[in-house]
């Protein structure tokens, strides 16, 4: 599929926003849960990405430092570039970050601040510690599917050794993350993992 | 009730400059950072209470590391604090994933490049391994007595890390009925 040159109206940008708010909403879990919503809507029925541009946005924010919600920032950013010019782009970030973010912003604050005040109920008690080792458990799931998504062992198995090594310093030691960060990419870069 | 005696964000810049130089480390997820930058490094909260406001950040919608960030930051300084943090987890981290964007295309093909982003990638999947392993550490009290935690815990991961179930089944099922053993073991 080539890059779409597109033509929005005012009723399309109108559209996408309300559509990022409504995704904002359904968010419960994380952003990137809602990625295969979104690659749906712009890609399979907007036409207003190309799947390579899609995939090479989130592969973008993952590389980069900084939450993983800013693949929404790229999205928005490609959808704008492909409208022409860079105050489109920026238009498009403006549009997609404020779409995914206002709704659950105010959810979350208004719903913290309540819980906090109430921080000795039974049962806001009850729901944070009964969530707690759920929560733990879900951080290193998340861990395990990030490394492997390298699923080749006879050529992978120097990259978990590394998540392996990596884990177990991490966790062991009070070693700063960004050293083991740019030992990582040094081995890497040599083409060592 | 344990003695909450630890530091605290001395100004909404402080707030600002912290959530900014946390999510500036966070490469491929900000959450183990948070908890090495917020738990050990400020010390602006123990385990403990970290784990509680994940679990929330984590059931709200939205992205769970900007729940985190605004509910710390509204803890301390109201609105304002919530703002500040938010802005120092996106604003900068946004201008340098839009430059990277821009300038994507000529480095894409570098096989350098390649091989240092799989090498980071395999170290922060490490990290965000170990913050969670760390964090296990604080459940000793935890009211749903050690036992039932792992039980919990090995469920969740099975289920989400190898059978790959959807996140919300798991915080919703698996979380109600910890919810619930919770509510009937802590005293009224």
């Amino acid at each position: 599929m080539t890059t779409p040159m597109l033509l929005m109206s005012f009723s399309d940008w109108l559209s996408l926003f309300t559509h990022f708010l409504l995704l904002s909403l359904m968010a419960v879990g994380g952003a990137v849960t809602t990625a295969p919503e979104m690659y749906r809507y712009l890609v399979n029925q907007q036409h207003w990405l190309s799947d390579t541009q899609f995939s090479s946005s989130i592969a973008i924010a993952q590389a980069a430092p900084g939450p993983n919600i800013l693949f929404v920032a790229v999205l928005g950013w490609n959808l704008g570039v492909n409208t022409g010019g860079v105050a489109a782009a920026l238009l498009g970030v403006f549009i997609t970050m404020t779409g995914l973010l206002l709704p659950s912003t105010i959810l979350s604050y208004l719903a913290a601040s309540w819980g906090h005040k109430n921080r000795d109920l039974r049962a806001v008690r009850a729901f944070k510690q009964g969530m707690a080792p759920i929560v733990i458990s879900l951080l290193c799931a998340t861990g395990w599917i990030l490394a492997c998504a390298h699923n080749n062992p006879a050529r992978d198995w120097p990259l978990w050794l590394l998540t392996a090594t990596a884990t177990v310093v991490i966790w062991r030691t009070k070693i700063h993350v960004l050293w083991m960060l740019a030992i990582g990419a040094i081995l890497g870069g040599v083409g060592l993992v | 009730m344990t003695i909450r005696n630890h530091l605290h964000p001395k100004s909404l810049t402080d707030l600002f400059v912290t959530f900014t130089v946390l999510s500036l480390q966070g490469f491929g997820g900000v959450l183990a950072v948070a908890q090495h930058e917020l738990v050990e490094r400020k010390q602006w909260m123990t385990n403990e209470e970290f784990v509680e406001e994940w679990a929330v950040a984590q059931i709200m919608p939205g992205p769970n590391i900007v729940n985190l960030a605004l509910m710390l930051g509204g803890r301390y300084f109201g609105f304002p604090g919530a703002m500040a943090a938010l802005a120092g987890m996106i604003s900068i981290p946004l201008v340098i994933v839009l430059l990277l964007t821009a300038v994507y295309g000529q480095f894409s093909n570098q096989p350098a490049v390649i091989g240092a982003l799989r090498g980071m990638g395999a170290v922060a999947a490490g990290l965000i391994i170990a913050s969670g392993l760390k964090l296990s550490s604080s459940q000793k009290s935890n009211p749903l007595g050690i036992p039932l935690c792992i039980i919990l815990g090995g469920v969740s991961f099975v289920g989400v890390a190898l059978l790959r179930w959807p996140l919300v089944f798991v915080l919703l099922g698996l979380g109600s009925l910890a919810c619930i053993v919770a509510y009937r073991n802590l005293k009224p």
